[in-house]
């Protein structure tokens, strides 16, 4: 046994593509059986990997889900940030030029809109429970952003450590809702083509989410939400400890 | 050879991010601005170069599609490691911002959706 926990922790990331393909194949087998395709594999596959990361939480207490288990360390690299944007920016390689031209302007004000709604309905919330100090206002907003520029914004303004992990909440129950929810809302949203997939990329923000809840719906479009999704976190960063912190603070006085 | 393709893909990825962190500490902000972005744009624009002067091989392209490919594979592990524990249990003001953010971006893409579609000929 103890052979074996070991063969698996020094081949770390072998191991994780392993387990990974076992996942994707016993989802699509579910998928297949269980639900007549009706829900797509690569959505039941996300759900078991958010599973595992649950379980991994309850068994080490740690922070990185599965990963914490040293025998599956690996698919703390394979689903780490440095494979995840080396992935996303292939998918670029047959993303239709014209088509994204011409959706540039709509993303970009979708972008726009998808760090103010986020922001204002963070404030509120936060106001609701009590919060009324300009940092921890801006700090719990800029969460409901990213769940990077909650952090940043907070590590900037110098807000409490608290106030910091209930950003970072907001932003991880974010993203893991855009995921889950993506493939159920699309039909209502009108989400079946790249205009509307850069849209969706925009006003979600979360890199993460978005891509992910893509890949369930429908793996073509990945990469239309996803150029716009980069973009999220950088301008949420920029605005979150300097525009919006201003604007909540000449409310707060 | 795959390694072109594969490779093609590191530099426009090392460039890109690269770009995106300039840009983050040329306006002052501790995230990297669109390197992702920067760097999809420029494979992009690499492949239909390549492809007008007739040099993209089967190789490039096999070694970009593979990673392409992998890409659902690596957000299952992603979804594997969040800190799912700590977002289920962060009450309820967790709770209700991020229903809340999610269902109004839903919203508000439903109506551009709509819109943009009547305004299509």
């Amino acid at each position: 046994m103890s052979f074996l926990v070991d063969l698996l922790t020094k081949q770390g990331l072998i191991t994780a593509f392993a387990v990974v393909g076992a996942i994707i194949y016993l989802s699509h087998l579910i998928s297949k059986c269980l639900t007549g395709g009706r829900i797509h594999g690569s959505a039941i596959a996300i759900l078991a990997g958010l599973g595992l990361a649950y379980a991994g939480g309850v068994i080490t207490g740690g922070q990185k889900g599965i990963a914490d288990i040293p025998m599956f360390a690996g698919i703390g690299l394979l689903g780490g940030a440095l494979l995840r944007d080396f992935a996303i920016v292939a998918t670029a390689f047959e993303v239709d030029v014209a088509q994204a031209r011409r959706a540039g302007l709509l993303g970009a004000f979708a972008l726009a809109l998808g760090t103010v709604i986020p922001f204002a309905i963070g404030v509120a919330v936060a106001r609701f429970y009590g919060y009324t100090d300009a940092v921890s206002l801006t700090t719990i907003g800029a969460g409901a952003i990213t769940y990077i520029v909650g952090p940043v914004t907070g590590a900037a303004l110098g807000a409490s450590s608290p106030v910091m992990a209930l950003s970072i909440g907001v932003g991880v129950l974010k993203a893991i809702i855009v995921m889950i929810g993506t493939p159920f809302l699309a039909p209502f949203i009108g989400l079946n083509n790249p205009r509307s997939a850069m849209t969706y990329g925009g006003l979600m923000g979360t890199v993460s989410g978005v891509t992910g809840g893509l890949a369930a719906t429908d793996p073509k479009l990945v990469p239309y939400g996803a150029l716009i999704a980069t973009f999220h976190t950088g301008v949420g960063c920029l605005v979150g400890p300097s525009i919006l912190y201003f604007t909540v603070r000449a409310f707060t006085g | 050879m795959t390694i072109y393709g594969v490779a093609l893909l590191a530099i426009c990825t090392l460039i890109g991010v690269g770009l995106g962190d300039l840009l983050g500490m040329a306006l002052h902000v501790k995230a990297n601005v669109g390197g992702v972005g920067i760097a999809m744009v420029l494979l992009n624009s690499a492949r239909i170069w390549l492809a007008r002067n007739g040099a993209l091989s089967a190789g490039i392209k096999l070694g970009t599609e593979f990673w392409a490919t992998m890409y659902i594979p690596i957000v299952v592990a992603m979804a594997a490691q969040q800190n799912v524990l700590s977002a289920a249990s962060g009450g309820p003001m967790v709770i209700i911002t991020a229903v809340l953010t999610v269902a109004a971006c839903a919203a508000v893409v439903a109506l551009i959706s709509k819109i943009d579609k009547g305004d299509r000929p």
